[in-house]
């Protein structure tokens, strides 16, 4: 076997491990539930403001496309339909993973790594205090918990965002828009994005965590283990998007 | 020496990375109740033997026990129990950035305990008291000097009332007031809690001042052990120059390189 395929193998397999540590400390974070709100504010709250101006505008230019394109076919009043199911199904999740893996992973993986550089996580160590458990744990879960509702805040947002220049500025018909959009948006398609946002959820916090966690201690090292989150993040979560709807459909 | 005099012990202990030895047959005590200095010029292999000794690291040869215990056959577990009974002083206080003064002294106590808060809050003030900071209780780290991080991270150190401390480096970087009052707080806690001391240092003069017995350690084997006295007057030339700080001895200025000629007249490297 090549050994750059080798390298990522391993990789794979201790990334696997330490997921299965992650996992196994889950009980004793939420023992301690000050620590887990700690993360969601930090992961969750303090992102509302990109993702919520995120969803306005890309909801704002599906509703340009997709008037432009239905109004082809003579069925702008499927314009809410094409909108939420757009943003519930793929954008939302996708979108506001990839808006997560650049502000909250980044910040995730700086925080621990430079953690690790400045000996706090040997201190705790030395303290018989489990720092994957203490330190990397609350923010896995946190930011995992917090990916769903950024994702159905992004999504909520983004539809109106399409009716605002649907409705207000292109002037397809404000009840037909809804109308249309509530009967043909089922509770599967609103799963098939909670299902997606949950798994993007875990891969990005995980990642986030595992590579501030095994950042090497200088400031490049840090710096270097911040890029391969955001580039490994986004790649998984195109990758897990391919795949849950491949299976989904 | 008793075995129960005994608070750690390295025994015929070598540690390899990648092929190169960094510590060679170590055997040492540790006495119980007294101040040990770990001296040796830097890259000796101090950093490399303070995590044996802590058991983050284990020896590729011999054996390192503290408090009696074999650090090789211990789980995470066991080796955690062990901990709770030491404390460590990192270089540079490594106190956590996100918490203040006092949380990061209350930290031990609320990860280990199911102390009230009362009673937590008691003991923090106690022990910052004894390190002179009770009044910077509520400062952050980054509002601390050296000095002051330093004390803050002794405090927490001894929160939990251990049995061994460890010091690395303590003194580096330290103003001479500073350095003056971290000398005094670790004599004062061996003398009055008999808490063993394991200080790494190459500060030899200070040293002199603190320790009841000393090893350097050269090359990464134990050049010379004994009080500061017994190495100040110890005739070895590797010691000697230690000692008294002198560029010329056995320890080179330069790191081995090929002959100047070929560099300086024969072209690049």
């Amino acid at each position: 076997m090549p050994s750059g395929l080798t390298a990522v193998v391993a990789k794979f397999g201790r990334f696997t491990l330490f997921l299965g540590r992650l996992v196994a400390g889950i009980p004793s974070t939420l023992r301690r539930p000050r620590l887990l709100i700690e993360q969601v504010h930090m992961t969750g709250a303090l992102s509302l403001v990109i993702i919520m101006l995120s969803g306005l505008f890309v909801g704002m230019v599906l509703g340009l496309q997709g008037y432009d394109l239905l109004r082809r076919f003579g069925s702008t009043e499927y314009l809410g339909t094409a909108a939420a199911l757009g943003l519930l199904r793929e954008l939302g999740p996708v979108i506001t993973a990839l808006l997560f893996a650049g502000r909250a992973g980044t910040a995730i993986t700086s925080e621990i790594g430079l953690m690790l550089a400045t000996d706090q996580l040997a201190a705790m160590e030395m303290m018989a205090v489990d720092p994957v458990r203490r330190i990397c744990v609350p923010r896995f879960l946190g930011g995992a918990l917090s990916m769903p509702l950024l994702a159905a805040i992004f999504a909520t947002i983004g539809i109106f965002g399409a009716q605002l220049v649907g409705v207000a500025i292109m002037g397809v018909d404000a009840g037909q828009f809804w109308s249309q959009m509530r009967g043909a948006v089922e509770l599967r398609d609103v799963m098939e994005g909670v299902l997606k946002s949950v798994a993007f959820g875990i891969a990005c916090s995980a990642i986030a965590v595992y590579e501030g966690y095994h950042a090497i201690a200088t400031a490049e090292g840090v710096g270097r283990a911040t890029t391969r989150t955001v580039v490994t993040s986004s790649i998984a979560i195109l990758a897990i998007d391919y795949m849950l709807t491949a299976v989904l459909l | 020496m008793h075995a129960d005099s005994c608070a750690a012990r390295f025994a015929g202990v070598g540690y390899d990375v990648g092929g190169r030895s960094v510590l060679k047959d170590l055997d040492f005590s540790v006495e119980r109740g007294r101040v040990t200095a770990i001296m040796g010029p830097s890259g000796t292999g101090k950093t490399t033997l303070l995590r044996l000794l802590t058991g983050q690291i284990q020896p590729t040869a011999g054996h390192v026990t503290v408090e009696g215990q074999d650090l090789a056959v211990l789980d995470r577990r066991g080796l955690y129990a062990l901990r709770r009974r030491m404390g460590m002083l990192f270089q540079n206080g490594a106190l956590l950035t996100d918490l203040d003064v006092y949380e990061n002294v209350a930290f031990p106590l609320r990860e280990h305990t199911d102390l009230p808060e009362a009673v937590i809050e008691r003991i923090v003030l106690m022990k910052l008291e004894s390190v002179g900071l009770r009044g910077a209780a509520r400062l952050q780290p980054a509002e601390l000097s050296g000095g002051m991080a330093r004390r803050v991270a002794l405090a927490r150190a001894i929160v939990m009332d251990p049995q061994i401390l460890i010091y690395d480096e303590p003194f580096a970087g330290l103003d001479p007031i500073a350095l003056g009052m971290v000398l005094k707080l670790i004599r004062d806690l061996n003398q009055t809690l008999g808490i063993t001391s394991i200080v790494v240092s190459h500060d030899v003069h200070v040293i002199e001042q603190l320790a009841d017995h000393a090893v350097l350690l050269s090359g990464g084997r134990v050049a010379a052990a004994g009080s500061p006295a017994d190495l100040a007057a110890n005739p070895d030339p590797s010691v000697r120059q230690f000692m008294a700080g002198s560029a010329e001895g056995p320890v080179a200025f330069h790191y081995p390189a090929r002959d100047r000629a070929a560099d300086f007249i024969g072209g690049a490297p």
